[in-house]
């Protein structure tokens, strides 16, 4: 039994990285939204498994509030965002899918050659798991560095938080008051960003962001 | 160590009501009143603490896992009755001098935080304790400096202080870092127990001596004292020249003889090479400064150069285990501070009173002040004759010692001590003479001739508290000049774990005699001497009496054929240094005299114009000073990134780690 709850749990958090991966080369904003919405289901999904095997019931809240929260209610949101701005059909501009899958492979070789020795002594499941979470949050930042549309930037945001929730559920006894401010965090941070939206679009009718360094005077 | 917790509450207490009562007459009496007890309080305690073994507390307060450790052993109680006579001098004179103060809520509240900033500091044991009271000391003084901070130069000199005193506490912490090792000792028992490796001791050995010689004063850390000590009031001048410097000291003496251990010979030349260069060009801009409270600042350094190569000399001859020169030079350099802090505290009281009698501090609009302020122009006179080195004085007795370490061993085995040591004593032969004359010039500038102005015309004596601080402390000097063996016995103690040895008991000796190492190599009797000079002063005072007129007659002062009233016909201070200007100055300091010569026709006064230049400032300060804009100037540009590039960063530093993180496990 233990052998295959740490296959299944090994599954899904790769998984999480492999979805990752797939946003990395996302050119259309949808498209973008809706690996974001499967990337937060194999969250909830691997939070739920954790919650199986170490027996710890306050995990499923946070399964749940993965898949509602982010696989549903902010993919949604974001859609209808990108859809009122009249985005939906733009393709972005990403400087070298290749280079940059490659630039994430690297990051996910880095955060095992990382990870792997500094927890050597501890629960083999939470250190495959806080690994690979290592790698979903590297990605996430190099999506944000590369992107230069501001939704997906946010996009590359709520990925990286993801990871943080990974590495969160995979260490036992992670109290759930940390993971419900975790929660309300992104979600505030969620809705000043989308509010953010729109006022750069009233203003400047477009939302890359190098548009804002135009206006500051900014040597970009 | 008993007496010190109602010491510190005190301070505490006080520093509260300097806050109350900062703009009333109450508080200047309670806070300066106060101060001048808790003084006595840390003075009883030094001394008690001088043949006592070492006193540890540990307090539950600081650092977490190492907490707040004091340690009062004899070294500790030399500082802290050092601390005790500077700071209830300054007190004493502040009660009288601190009516004349234009905002004394300014400066009532920062007094007592700064004499316990001080305290603390030679009474720490462990590193984080002492660089908190390094930085109370720090700071507060920087507060009292900013009291008047209307003039443009008080502004100055406060940003210099702070961007010093920052350096200073930095180059302290790097210090103490290295000191701890990767283990974290942060107490001062564990870093005495640790043995560190030659090179990080070499290290730690100079980042201890930038760290305080900045706040000594040592050359080229040396440019902040002369702006920031004459700023503050001349009673908190007298405690910032008189006693911070000596705190100072005291940090290096603790990191170098005490945490280091064994130092290897090269650090006596550094300590040599640096102490005598200090000691000549401090008394040089001395001696061609015009402002009273400046020049004693600049004395101040060269003071600190004399101390820096006795503590050089007492660590060369540990080195190569001569324990007898060891204990004669740090005997020396302990009793040089202690000289030091009594004329220089008596100096700068003398300073303000001259400040507040006359409202200038210029010496070209002093003079003739001897019979407007008969007791202060007594006690400036012994202020000057100690601090000029003369015998019987204080200041005789301690360089004297000094010289005698000099001249001990010459035959040092390191080639670059064998160079350093006659060098070392050319330099503080000319210092010694050099400062000589630069009292000479500022005792009878501000004192003897005509008085230069209205103001200096008709000046008042200063209030009798005033004049009390000054006459205890001219008398201290005399005593201390006269009965050198009680201090130098007093200070066996403190110098033993050091030096390894002591000096030969004085008090066994008959007439006080004071022999540094035995009676064949020379001795000195300062009893003797002034006995001497007294009598024999006395005597031709009554042979001119009695071979000549007993009357006392006062005549107009013999004009050379000259009959100009007008007193800017006599010499001034500008004249008296013109000679040593010309000699040392233009190689030095680059002085240049230009006559302004006005036309044919012209109705304006001819007029000379002479400038200085300090090559200390012009060659590092001016230089960095102008790279770090420079650099400023290009980081500027990080501020105008776009978003992305900010996150780029971010992330190639979180690269950047958690490759290092890989590479070093």
């Amino acid at each position: 039994m233990h052998g295959l709850s740490f296959d299944i749990a090994h599954m899904l958090a790769g998984s999480l990285v492999l979805v990752s991966f797939l946003m990395l080369y996302q050119v259309r904003l949808t498209a973008l939204l809706h690996v974001l919405a499967l990337h937060a289901l194999v969250l909830a999904a691997s939070v739920a498994w954790q919650a199986h095997i170490q027996d710890a019931p306050h995990l499923y809240v946070t399964a749940a509030m993965a898949l509602g929260f982010k696989a549903l209610l902010i993919p949604w949101a974001l859609r209808r965002i990108v859809f009122r701005l009249g985005i939906h059909r733009e393709i972005e501009t990403v400087g070298g899918i290749g280079l940059t899958m490659l630039g994430g492979m690297a990051l996910v070789a880095l955060s095992l050659q990382v990870m792997l020795p500094v927890t050597a002594m501890s629960d083999p499941v939470a250190r495959e798991d806080i690994a690979l979470a290592l790698s979903v949050v590297l990605i996430g930042l190099l999506m944000m560095v590369t992107r230069r549309n501001a939704v997906s930037q946010v996009v590359g945001f709520l990925s990286l938080e993801n990871g943080i929730i990974l590495a969160a559920t995979g260490a036992r006894g992670m109290p759930l008051v940390v993971e419900i401010s975790v929660a309300f965090s992104v979600l505030i941070a969620f809705i000043v960003v989308g509010i953010f939206l729109f006022r750069i679009r009233e203003r400047f009718d477009t939302v890359d962001v190098g548009a804002l360094d135009e206006v500051r005077g900014g040597r970009a | 160590m008993a007496l010190i917790g109602p010491a510190f509450g005190s301070f505490a207490l006080l520093a509260a009501l300097g806050v109350v009562l900062g703009r009333h007459a109450a508080g200047r009496w309670l806070v300066y009143g106060g101060s001048l007890l808790a003084c006595l309080l840390l003075l009883a305690t030094g001394i008690g603490a001088l043949d006592a073994p070492p006193e540890t507390l540990v307090l539950p307060v600081g650092l977490p896992w190492t907490g707040a450790h004091l340690r009062l052993d004899p070294l500790s109680g030399a500082f802290l009755a050092l601390i005790g006579i500077g700071g209830a001098g300054a007190s004493l004179f502040a009660v009288g001098y601190g009516r004349d103060e234009h905002a004394p809520q300014r400066v009532l509240p920062f007094y007592p935080a700064f004499l316990a900033g001080m305290t603390l500091v030679v009474l720490a044991d462990d590193a984080f304790s002492f660089l908190f009271a390094w930085e109370l000391m720090s700071l507060a003084s920087w507060a009292l400096v900013m009291a008047d901070h209307r003039p443009d130069a008080t502004a100055r000199a406060g940003y210099v202080y702070l961007l010093m005193a920052t350096f200073s506490g930095m180059t302290l912490l790097l210090a103490f870092g290295l000191l701890a090792g990767t283990g974290g000792g942060y107490a001062f028992a564990q870093m005495r127990a640790a043995q560190p490796a030659p090179f990080i001791a070499g290290l730690a050995f100079a980042l201890a001596l930038i760290g305080t010689g900045a706040k000594a004063g040592l050359v080229p850390l040396q440019v902040w004292l002369p702006l920031a000590h004459p700023a503050a009031p001349s009673h908190v001048s007298a405690l910032m020249s008189g006693v911070m410097t000596k705190v100072a000291i005291y940090g290096f003496l603790r990191i170098v003889l005490d945490l280091l251990g064994a130092a290897a010979w090269w650090q006596a030349v550094v300590v040599l090479a640096l102490g005598g260069i200090t000691a000549v060009f401090g008394v040089l801009q001395a001696v061609m400064e015009r402002d009273l409270k400046r020049l004693l600042a600049c004395s101040t350094i060269e003071n600190v150069g004399i101390v820096f190569v006795a503590i050089g000399l007492a660590m060369a001859f540990r080195a190569n285990g001569i324990a007898g020169g060891a204990a004669l030079a740090l005997t020396a350099a302990l009793f040089h501070c202690l000289n030091h802090t009594l004329f220089k505290s008596l100096l700068f009281q003398v300073s303000g009173a001259v400040l507040v009698a006359t409202g200038t501090r210029d010496l070209e609009r002093l003079g003739g002040l001897i019979h407007r302020l008969p007791v202060t122009a007594i006690a400036a006179l012994v202020g000057c004759a100690a601090i000029a080195a003369l015998p019987p004085l204080n200041g005789f007795a301690s360089e004297w010692l000094i010289f005698q370490a000099v001249l001990l061993r010459p035959d040092l085995p390191q080639w670059g001590l064998k160079l350093m040591l006659p060098v070392d004593g050319a330099l503080l032969a000319l210092a010694a003479a050099l400062a000589a004359a630069c009292f000479v010039r500022a005792y009878g500038i501000v004192f003897l001739g005509r008085p230069r102005s209205e103001a200096a015309a008709v000046a008042q004596e200063v209030d009798p508290v005033s004049r009390a601080a000054m006459l205890i402390f001219a008398a201290l000097c005399a005593l201390a000049g006269l009965f050198p063996g009680v201090v130098i016995d007093a200070l066996a103690p403190v110098v033993q774990p050091f030096a390894g040895g002591r000096m030969p008991v004085q008090l066994g000796e008959d007439w006080l005699t004071v022999v540094p190492v035995d009676a064949a190599r020379g001795t000195y009797n300062g009893l003797l001497v002034g006995v001497f000079i007294l009598g024999s002063a006395a005597l031709a005072a009554a042979a001119v009496h009695r071979l000549g007129s007993r009357a006392v007659r006062r005549g107009p002062a013999w004009d050379c054929g000259f009959p100009d009233p007008r007193p800017i016909t006599q010499y001034g201070g500008d004249s008296f240094a013109q000679p040593l200007r010309r000699v040392f100055g233009s190689v030095v300091f680059q002085t240049q005299e230009q006559v302004d010569m006005p036309r044919p026709g012209e109705m304006r006064a001819a007029a000379i114009v002479k400038s200085i230049r300090d090559p200390v400032w012009d060659l590092l300060y001016v230089p960095l000073g102008g790279f770090v804009a420079r650099l400023s100037d290009r980081m500027n540009g990080l501020q105008f990134l776009t978003i992305r590039r900010y996150l780029g960063f971010v992330f190639a530093m979180l690269i950047v780690l958690l490759l290092a993180l890989t590479v070093t496990q």
